[in-house]
């Protein structure tokens, strides 16, 4: 039946979260699962042809080449424009990452055919894709489809789908492919990468502990780092602690800021206004912690707790310690 | 009639907004605690324009009408009375005093660089013995050849060690009957020696704000410095009153849509008995005063507005709009501290700071009961408005973009 | 140099959205400046004021967008055009990138096409991205710093964000550009730019005007959805003391294998 393909972004030498998701989304879509792999060395594409199959992928379509080592718009989409006219997938999907989306939204320019975007579940409709995604800030949904292209084209928001590791999965077959554009036919150079040094990574972060206005200044902030950093997760925050100046606006959350959904979110202090929780209610589990029993955060929480978050957070780091300790 | 605010007016209003709710309101609940003011609000409030946003371009302002004065105020008190208090001091009682009244030459001197902010001013008429009753000061100005000497003690004086510019009352001639008519009014300023200021602290209210006291030994000032004639400071004052006042009870209006504001908010996010707050019609009476008390109070801000834009005389209006304005914000204040229960009663929240803030407006620019006795004597007709040697501009919007580079590139 | 700037005007951020039983959203009538476009509005009256650029602000809608270019204008761009057909009307990210193009091929001497993150009422990025394709421009996503502009080179530095670090890379203009709201402090409307705002001239071009031949759109939304509700299953967690509470806490995500 169909051929769905998978934009496989990695980096630091491994596939990224979103890609192993892509991969679970496409083996729901198709009958058979193709990774397209583009870096800058074949050792390189040969590892992460190894990964790819251990979560799905059946078949790798590979470019390596030195113009493909760090990431350019320009000879990715064109790589992609170029393997797509010669292949006609039915569906190319890749998470809705920074690239994720500048490349399928580039290609789909391209082609001049539309695409799905930050796409929150993804299903046939009389072979064309249907998605759920968000409208008017990620305050309401709406169902979208594709009318338009033999290539249907969509990015998946991250987290929203589910990675499925396939154990035993053989290596996949290795189609090689040429990059579509030579060094001297890309205007864009890259002089420089700063990887962030432990930067908030709050999209991808599987456990968030964000603080509100309730926190009451910056040092408030520290023993909400300490719990996150015993769940192994990052720091938020709402707008409110954000425009106070008690933390960085990269950890910022909701309609100005980040939209994140972790599996565990701790909302400490946030009385949850609509713009914060247009931000995180997509959150697996909502724990909320706030002085005022009233605060419309609970409604949304599954578990609350009423009380001093000065006292309850170092309580609950301390729990945690001992119970990690325990195991 | 026409109650919409034109394209421009708006446009003015939101930007107003979005700088007080975005620069001020964040950290101004830690401002009122620490008893300061915020040191980057004069300077952004200069170089955003507010400072000078009704006098005309070619003296430096932005050429906007007195509407958007009041509009100005609204939005500023709407987040703190300190903010709009600097309006009121700078630019209701002594930059349109000296736009009334001044010279030529005195416009260039001292509205030109108070209109574009490089320069703050402040209104120096209340003395420790004389609030209400002005003419009993006793800071006196003693002509010495071209100068004059000034000395004395004002009290109560908003932005005293801020402001650059004094427009102080002293008496020319003490012996005068009346008393009030041997004042003169003079521009003094920070540098001269002689002039030394003071902030107090332990106020009620406007904390984050500088309400201090300026005293001045033998300080000598140029007669190029006086406001007016001699002897015609106490008409000079209550003409800088009638712009000052309106610009507090335009204020006003702004303190009772925050208690309205936040009230509305609180009443959706508390419950009590099984339901939010808002849903007991003894809450809802108070949001419904609240709501009357806005909408009232606006209504007469903007009749004394419309009343100076024409170039009428609205020492009566304004005066009614103070008193009705400011009062009601008092009570609005107290409705939305008695909503919020004891969350109203700690500074976590912000109605507390209102009531604290509201309180200040009953007082200064003539007390509430000043402006009964106001009301009253209009009503019975034993007070009439005699015609001023100089008059507030009616608002020209020509004249008053007169210089402006408005031509699109 | 002519830098413009694509954008739109979208409901108030403070606006509670909602899909009513008839299926239309609804968020009250006000429209603002799309929020991540007062970034790359002030980026580009950065770059009148540093370089001399000129700047105009393009739209695509009815006359309710006119807030979006208005406000453009108060904060300080030079001059303004709207894009408008009834064809136009799915707000579909295809058909507005085409539109974009033709609108920017006819203004002729575009250097630079600049950016907010995101439109927010379609909740979509793709416009841009697909604009860089029609144009076959450079295109650089996310950008965070802006470091060097040489108009006479006609090549641009920054700096751009990406999930794992920031990338430093130079390009060639003409480009496309979206930015990231860290670049800079928006400015507000300034006194005098709201009295030229409010007297500038709009121009409004339709697809004929542009020359443009639009096919129906590429996406079509079918229906849209209120967000499900999380609502009453709170479970409050009780217990004497913090830590008595915080125990319960940590032993129903243990059972929950949250941890
Ligand atoms: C925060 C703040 C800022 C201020 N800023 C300035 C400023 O920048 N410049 C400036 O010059 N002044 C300023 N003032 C002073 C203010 O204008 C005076 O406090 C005000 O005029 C009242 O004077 P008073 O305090 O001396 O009260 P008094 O005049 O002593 O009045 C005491 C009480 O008696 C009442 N009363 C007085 N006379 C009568 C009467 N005839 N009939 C009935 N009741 C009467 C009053 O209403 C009041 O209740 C400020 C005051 C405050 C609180």
């Amino acid at each position: 039946m169909s051929t769905v393909w998978v934009w496989l972004e990695h980096s630091d030498g491994k596939l990224v979260q979103s890609a192993r998701e892509a991969l679970a989304a496409a083996q729901a879509l198709g009958s058979q699962v193709v990774g397209i792999i583009a870096a800058g060395t074949p050792e390189l594409v040969e590892a992460l042809a190894v990964r790819a199959g251990q979560f799905g992928a059946q078949a790798i379509i590979a470019t390596a080449d030195p113009t493909l080592e760090s990431y350019r718009f320009e000879p990715h989409v064109a790589l992609l424009r170029a393997l797509v006219d010669a292949e006609q997938p039915a569906a190319l999907l890749a998470g809705h990452t920074l690239r994720g989306r500048e490349v399928l939204s580039g290609l789909a320019g391209s082609l001049g055919v539309g695409a799905l975007t930050d796409c929150l579940s993804l299903e046939w409709s009389e072979e064309r894709l249907v998605a759920v995604r968000p409208a008017y800030d990620g305050k309401v949904l709406c169902r979208a489809v594709l009318r338009r292209g033999t290539v249907q084209l969509a990015t998946l928001r991250e987290s929203a789908f589910t990675a499925q590791p396939v154990p035993d999965a053989p290596s996949p077959p290795l189609q090689w492919a040429e990059a579509a554009l030579a060094e001297d036919a890309i205007a864009t150079k890259v002089e420089a990468f700063a990887a962030s040094s432990a930067e908030v990574d709050l999209t991808s972060a599987r456990v968030i502990v964000a603080g509100g206005r309730g926190v009451g200044g910056p040092e408030g902030f520290g023993p909400l780092e300490e719990l996150a950093s015993v769940l192994g997760g990052a720091v938020g925050a709402s707008r409110a602690a954000v425009d106070a100046g008690w933390i960085p606006y990269a950890h910022q959350i909701g309609q100005t800021g980040k939209d994140v959904s972790p599996e565990l979110y701790f909302a400490v202090g946030i009385s949850g206004a609509i713009q914060h929780v247009s931000g995180m209610r997509s959150a697996r589990t909502i724990v909320a912690i706030n002085k005022d029993p009233n605060a419309p955060i609970f409604e949304m929480a599954s578990y609350g707790l009423q009380g001093d978050l000065h006292e309850l957070i170092p309580a609950i780091t301390q729990a945690l310690r001992a119970q990690l300790a325990d195991r | 009639m026409d109650f919409a605010l034109n394209e421009e007016q708006r446009r003015a209003q939101e930007m107003v907004r979005d700088f007080a709710s975005k620069e001020i309101a964040p950290t101004i609940a830690e401002w009122d605690r620490r008893q300061e003011m915020n040191p980057a609000i004069l300077p952004r409030m200069a170089e955003l324009g507010i400072l000078g946003i009704n006098i005309p371009v070619r003296y430096g302002g932005q050429g906007f009408d007195y509407l958007t004065l009041a509009l100005v105020c609204e939005e500023l008190e709407r987040v703190d009375t300190t903010l709009r208090v600097i309006i009121s001091v700078h630019m209701g009682l002594n930059s349109m005093g000296v736009f009334q009244w001044g010279t030529e030459e005195q416009k260039q001197m001292f509205l030109v660089p108070q209109a574009r902010g490089e320069r703050y001013a402040a209104f120096c008429l209340t003395e420790p013995g004389a609030g209400s009753d002005v003419a009993a000061m006793t800071s006196t100005a003693r002509r010495d050849g071209n100068d004059y000497i000034l000395n004395g003690e004002k009290m109560w004086i908003s932005l005293a060690t801020k402001a650059h510019h004094f427009l102080v009352f002293a008496k020319t001639d003490p012996q005068a009957t009346p008393a009030h008519a041997g004042i003169t009014a003079f521009m003094v300023t920070n540098e001269m020696p002689g002039v030394t200021t003071r902030d107090l602290h332990g106020k009620l209210g406007v904390r984050a704000g500088s309400t201090g006291w300026v005293k001045l030994d033998d300080v000598r000032v140029p007669a190029s410095h006086r406001i007016g004639e001699e002897d015609e400071g106490f008409k000079i004052a209550m003409s800088c009153i009638d712009n000052g006042r309106y610009t507090v009870a335009a204020g006003a209006v702004g303190l009772i849509r925050a208690c309205l504001e936040e009230s509305v908010k609180y009443a959706h996010e508390r419950s009590t008995f099984g339901v939010e707050i808002g849903k007991h019609q003894l809450i809802q009476q108070k949001i419904a005063y609240m709501q009357q008390w806005y909408e009232s109070a606006r209504l007469l801000v903007m009749k004394a507005g419309w009343l100076k834009n024409v170039g009428q005389r609205n020492t009566r209006e304004t005066s009614l709009a103070k008193w009705y304005a400011t009062d009601c914000s008092v009570k609005a204040a107290l409705e939305a501290v008695q909503l919020y229960g004891a969350y109203g009663f700690s500074d976590e929240y912000p109605v507390e700071r209102y009531l604290r803030n509201a309180k200040g407006g009953v007082i200064y620019e003539g007390t509430s009961e000043i402006h009964q006795l106001i009301q009253a004597d209009y009503a019975l007709g034993y007070r009439e408005d005699k015609p001023l040697r100089c008059e507030l501009p009616a608002y020209n919007e020509d004249a008053w973009l007169e210089e402006a580079d408005l031509v699109p590139a | 140099m002519h830098v413009v700037v694509i954008t739109k005007a979208t409901p108030d951020d403070n606006a509670t959205v909602r899909v009513d039983p008839q299926g239309v959203v609804t968020w009250g009538d006000k429209l603002v400046l799309n929020p991540w476009d007062e970034y790359a509005v002030t980026e580009a009256v950065l770059l009148q004021e540093r370089y001399g650029a000129r700047t105009t602000v393009l739209t695509l809608g009815n006359e309710a967008h006119d807030e979006a270019l208005k406000k453009s204008l108060a904060i300080g761009i030079q001059q303004a055009a709207r894009i408008w057909d009834p064809a136009l009307e799915k707000h579909d990210s295809l058909q507005h990138s085409q539109a974009m193009a033709a609108a920017i091929r006819k203004l002729g001497d575009v250097d630079l096409v600049l950016f907010g993150k995101e439109f927010t009422d379609t909740a979509n990025d793709q416009h841009i991205y697909m604009l860089g394709r029609q144009l076959g421009w450079n295109v650089v996503g996310s950008m965070l710093k802006l470091l060097q502009v040489d108009p006479t080179a006609g090549t641009l530095r920054l700096e751009r964000m990406l999930e794992q670090g920031i990338q430093t890379v130079s390009t060639r203009l003409p480009a496309v550009v979206s930015l990231f709201d860290d670049i800079n402090e928006p400015r507000y409307p300034s006194f005098v730019n709201i009295r030229k705002a409010s007297r500038a001239a709009i121009s409004i071009w339709d697809a004929a005007e542009l020359d443009l031949a639009l096919e129906p759109p590429a996406v079509e939304v079918l229906e849209y959805l209120n967000l499900p509700e999380r609502v009453g299953n709170v479970e409050m967690i009780e217990g004497d003391t913090p830590s008595a509470k915080a125990q319960a806490l940590v032993q129903k995500l243990m059972e929950a294998k949250l941890l």
